[in-house]
């Protein structure tokens, strides 16, 4: 089995978010950035592919030089190659046009990506390469076990969950389920070293037009201060919310 | 020409996401001088959809499709807009529209925008304002292909009636099982309860309830607002609640009417995975718990006390308003 794990390279939770240029560029000045968590959950079930059925294991994604540090991080946890598509990525649809081209060059039967990134939460890149490249596709994916060429994958789906089988070549949009947060790795020293020594390629991009454009940014209105209520007076809270926020 | 809208059922029924949609698609297929044409897979009464400005339905009665398959699903909705020489398709924010999605827009080689919030801020070109980073900024954003989908965020644009005299076109789809490359092999979906994903309210708790055994408050405060219950991460970690519970930014989004967290600190990840929700009330003992800089409406107070009576003053005011 081969694997391909498509990472997103997205700032932090904790980051503050600021826009920059007139609002037209998210501020990347003082941000710390991490693997995209619902891909690190795929990266995790890739690594337990690899350690109990042999698979290789390779990380891609779309982004400049400064995205590199997260792909060390990946091959760290355990990757065996990363891959980057040198291009800013401008949306979901260019994206998922460049790993598609990644996945036909490397000929990779299983392709985990996360149900979304986390800054710009399009959760469309994984779909529309399962499009492009005829692959079979479960998104919101909560669990699944690969033998031979059939896979089993679970599902979250409102209100429940799905049990669903197919074939490889499959393409995933994983997240929390497919492992749990306790099975997240840090990085251990050897890890850090030999990641080192990995295999990064730097591939340019294949010429698409993106089919959004963000033209403009804003942030949230600022939020007004809580309004208390006294634990003892506990009808002013039914009474707020019934007149003045409407909401019951 | 015309403006699609797929307008989601479960079990037969439309759900208020398909309505919301419509509504969403009705307000922009009169800003761009179309008609506004719905498409429902095995849906009992299509007739609940002309409350929304729905004037055309095409209803698709096919037993292979009496469970959900993304890929097939977006195959008849993509052949139906093509046969309607549609530009624009409005989808909801579910958890199928969302996986059906990304397959539409290559289908259709189209724009795709999820997490939109607002009535669009242009129509020639087509700009739409969505959520980003987590609801911690928007963005303005523009479709540049002919193709338009638009997702539409959850209690974001909200119902807007709007009676129209509909038709209903009844069709069969040429769908075989060759079609198909996933099989859905078991759905387990819990009934007589009120979802995530589909309530207006939600009462969650943290761990600052100390057990398992103390949720029966919570359901109580559930029941009475007719809200779905939720939990914090740590929460589901420890197994005191299911994960399906779990909401926060590795969890289920939130995106409704009425969030009340209780003893829910408020960690920033908690926080953007609810932070779409309109009004958000805190209860918590610890009056520095970063969740009150978050909340419209905060007690400072302990659940245990506090909550009962909560459930108590709510249930005297149903019956009043009843």
């Amino acid at each position: 089995m081969k694997i391909l794990v498509c990472i997103s390279n997205v700032p932090d939770t904790t980051s503050k978010i600021n826009f920059t240029e007139d609002d037209t560029k998210f501020d990347t000045n003082g941000v710390q950035f991490v693997i995209n968590p619902n891909d690190e959950f795929g990266l995790t079930r890739a690594m337990w592919f690899k350690e109990k059925q042999g698979a290789v294991v390779h990380v891609a994604t779309v982004g400049e030089i400064q995205a590199e540090p997260t792909m060390r991080k990946a091959l760290a946890i355990g990757a065996d190659e990363a891959i980057r598509v040198n291009a800013h990525p401008t949306d979901g649809f260019f994206v998922a046009s460049q790993l598609a081209e990644v996945v036909r060059q490397g000929g990779y039967n299983l392709v985990i990506a996360g149900r979304e990134s986390i800054d710009y939460n399009g959760g469309m890149v994984p779909g529309i390469m399962s499009e492009l490249l005829d692959m079979s596709f479960v998104n919101t994916c909560i669990g699944l076990e690969i033998e031979g060429e059939s896979a089993t994958a679970s599902r979250e789906i409102d209100g429940g969950k799905e049990t669903i089988e197919a074939s490889l070549p499959m393409i995933i949009g994983g997240q929390k389920g497919l492992v749990e947060e306790s099975d997240l790795r840090i990085p251990n020293m050897r890890g850090i070293m030999m990641a080192r020594q990995k295999k990064l390629t730097v591939v340019e991009p294949t010429e698409v037009s993106p089919a959004t454009q963000d033209i403009k940014f804003e942030k949230p209105a600022p939020k007004g201060d809580v309004k208390l209520v006294d634990a003892g007076n506990i009808e002013e809270l039914v009474s707020l919310l019934h007149s003045e926020a409407k909401v019951i | 020409m015309s403006v699609l809208v797929y307008t989601e059922t479960l079990n037969g029924k439309f759900k208020k996401n398909a309505f919301e949609a419509a509504s969403y698609a009705c307000d922009l297929a009169q800003k761009i001088g179309q008609p506004l044409v719905a498409i429902a897979f095995n849906a009992e009464d299509c007739n609940a959809l002309f409350n929304y400005g729905v004037g055309n339905v095409i209803h698709i009665k096919d037993e292979n499709l009496s469970t959900f398959n993304a890929k097939v699903f977006a195959q008849v909705i993509a052949d139906i807009a093509l046969k309607q020489a549609a530009h624009t398709l409005v989808l909801s924010a579910t958890t199928d529209a969302k996986y059906m999605g990304g397959i539409l827009a290559a289908k259709l080689k189209a724009g795709f925008v999820p997490n939109v919030v607002a009535p669009p801020l242009s129509t020639e070109p087509l700009v739409v304002k969505r959520m980003t980073f987590s609801n911690k900024g928007f963005a303005h954003t523009r479709i540049n292909t002919d193709f338009r989908i638009i997702g539409v965020s959850n209690n974001s644009f909200g119902l807007v009636e709007n009676n129209v005299d509909g038709a209903i076109e009844e069709v069969s789809s040429d769908i075989s099982e060759s079609d198909f490359n996933t099989k859905s092999v078991n759905v387990e979906r819990v009934t007589g309860k009120v979802t995530i994903a589909d309530a207006d309210i939600v009462v969650s708790g943290g761990r600052g309830l100390k057990g398992p055994e103390n949720w029966d408050m919570v359901e109580d405060l559930a029941n009475v607002l007719g809200a779905a219950t939720a939990c914090s991460k740590p929460v589901s970690d420890m197994g005191w609640r299911p994960h399906s519970e779990h909401v926060g930014q590795t969890g289920k989004p939130v995106a409704c009417n009425l969030y009340v967290a209780i003893g829910i600190s408020g960690a920033i990840q908690h926080l953007a995975g609810i932070n779409a929700s309109k009004v958000k009330v805190v209860i918590n003992t610890d009056p520095e718990a970063p969740f009150f800089k978050a909340a419209d409406y905060g007690i400072v107070g302990d659940a245990f006390d506090v909550v009962p009576k909560l459930t108590e003053k709510l249930k005297e005011f149903k019956a009043q308003n009843a």
